[in-house]
């Protein structure tokens, strides 16, 4: 097996991008990671994309073709594969790109996300959203995804004592993280009395609880670490890439307040890098809602189970705390795209280990992780890069 | 608009929660398991129906729900353990403020959504709190 590293990177701004088509946001992601690299298109050997409902938002499918086509690859006839785990499907086709280099099938792949998610209605969306739970057992009852997390965020309050303020505290600590990304959906900061006054979605989840609905996209550029100088004056090491899954109701968990998939792939990323959560300089975790961030956490094991919610009050999630949580503000903040973000969870990454973050840049980092769910806990990959 | 049968296959489960039981293991299903995750292909499984008297295990309110839901909302929704193990989702029919973790349930047979005014109405199971468990 081959190290692999990641030699260029590129993401949209996030947002409702009412101007442009799924095509445009990924014709202008590919050229932003392309040209942060000297790699040429002749080199470029294979392509995955996360997308995870193509189908239900813009009514296309096939969007491996696809995105070859639109990035002008098509006379190349480059192997082009379209992945989905739902909103994990961006961290699914890093992995799956990783794995291409790795075993030395391929030598140049891209590994890219996109969704373009607001052409339809919101009770289109949050339904094509639901898609990822179980729909014979959990939505055809009516459940929404707001609704099983806010089944965890229940339990998690009632076990451990976390409070609806520490909830908010989360929102409020991504927004301030969002308002110094330029890429972020959101730029305005929030306070905990915002979050607790806007509308309940599902009880104890209020809307600013929750991650929007947003168009965007993200690329990487992957190729051996032995040649990965030869395209970047910057290239970021990938020293895992771990994927787990699990059962996908929520109700046939072992434990309601924990994302088993999200241990176990914690457990295989830190076995392969040879790391433990301790040497993690900062992490971009799946907050699709704040509860999510909270167990996201505790199940990679920076705290103690149950200690989740503390976190972000005492500080120890916030830029220049102990561990920065979602420096890019976070799906909640920056915006999930949800076949994009996993992506572009690599690209913060790659921006603040080469010390390109700006106002949000974390100092003296050398190892950052990214924790990427699909569904509530079905599917979670994680990954492990340093400079 | 979905067709007849996708409804229709699964009448015993949700109007009878009908599961499955691992006589190898003695683990119960709901709902049914063809394969049993503890013992794989050494599983003994055979039909089980449940009486459907569980306890609160997590809830909440939907307020905002999916277009088919809307006309419901508010609704509450439960992570519901049976009585021999298994857990499910399903609605509970009480006031918001009755409902407390660790409370009885019993399964009641309801209409559970239709599709738009001239689509299948379709039913299964919902839950009401069990009197004086409260």
């Amino acid at each position: 097996m081959r190290s692999v590293s990641i030699i260029g990177a590129g993401c949209t701004r996030f947002g409702e991008r009412w101007g442009d088509s799924l095509r445009d946001l990924v014709v202008e992601t590919g050229i932003m990671a392309l040209e942060d690299t000297s790699v040429s298109g002749e080199e470029i050997d294979g392509l995955y994309v996360g997308n995870m409902s193509g189908g239900r938002f813009v009514e296309q499918e096939h969007i491996g073709a696809l995105i070859s086509d639109c990035a002008g690859l098509s006379r190349l006839h480059v192997p082009s594969t379209r992945v989905e785990a739902a909103c994990a499907s961006g961290g699914l086709a890093l992995r799956q790109g990783v794995l291409a280099v790795a075993s030395g099938y391929s030598d140049v792949v891209i590994a890219a996300g996109v969704e373009k998610m607001t052409d339809v209605t919101g009770g289109v969306a949050a339904d094509a959203l639901a898609a990822a739970a179980d729909r014979e057992w959990e939505c055809f009852f009516g459940a929404t995804f707001p609704a099983l997390y806010a089944m965890i965020a229940r339990l998690h309050m009632h076990r451990f004592g976390t409070t609806r303020e520490e909830l908010a505290l989360v929102a409020v600590k991504n927004h301030h993280n969002g308002s110094m990304n330029p890429i972020s959906q959101y730029q305005m900061e929030i306070s905990v009395e915002k979050v607790l006054r806007s509308p309940l979605v599902a009880d104890p989840l209020r809307v600013l609880d929750c991650s929007p609905i947003t168009d965007g996209a993200a690329a990487v550029v992957l190729a051996p670490t032995e040649v990965a100088r030869k395209y970047s004056d910057a290239p970021i090491k990938i020293l895992a890439a771990a994927q787990a899954s699990d059962t996908l109701a929520l109700h046939d968990r072992r434990d309601i307040t924990t994302l088993d998939a999200s241990v176990y792939a914690a457990r295989k990323a830190f076995s392969q890098a040879g790391l433990a959560p301790k040497d993690i300089d900062l992490a971009e975790v799946h907050d699709a809602f704040t509860i999510g961030e909270i167990v996201a956490i505790e199940d990679l094991g920076f705290v103690e189970k149950g200690e989740g919610g503390k976190a972000a009050e005492e500080g120890l999630t916030a830029i220049g705390g102990k561990i920065p949580i979602n420096t890019s503000g976070g799906l909640k903040a920056c915006g999930h795209p949800v076949g994009a973000t996993g992506i572009k969870q690599a690209y913060e990454m790659v921006l603040q280990l080469r010390g390109e973050a700006g106002k949000r840049q974390v100092e003296g980092v050398e190892v950052g992780l990214t924790h990427n769910v699909g569904g509530c806990g079905g599917t979670a990959l994680v990954h492990i890069m340093s400079r | 608009m979905s067709t007849v049968p996708r409804f229709w296959r699964h009448i015993p489960q949700r109007y009878n929660l009908v599961g499955t039981h691992c006589e190898k293991c003695d683990e119960y299903y709901y709902p049914p398991r063809t394969i049993c995750p503890n013992c794989r292909r050494n599983a003994k499984m055979e039909d089980y129906k449940f009486s459907g008297m569980g306890t609160v295990l997590t809830y909440t309110t939907i307020y905002n729900a999916t277009d088919d839901f809307k006309r419901q909302t508010p609704y509450n929704l439960a992570i519901i353990e049976l009585l021999e193990g298994p857990r499910l989702t399903g609605q509970l029919i009480c006031s918001p403020d009755e409902i407390k973790i660790g409370m009885k349930v019993k399964p009641v047979f309801r209409i559970l959504g239709k599709e738009g005014d001239r689509g299948i109405i379709y039913y299964g199971t919902k839950f009401v709190p069990v009197e004086g468990s409260v």
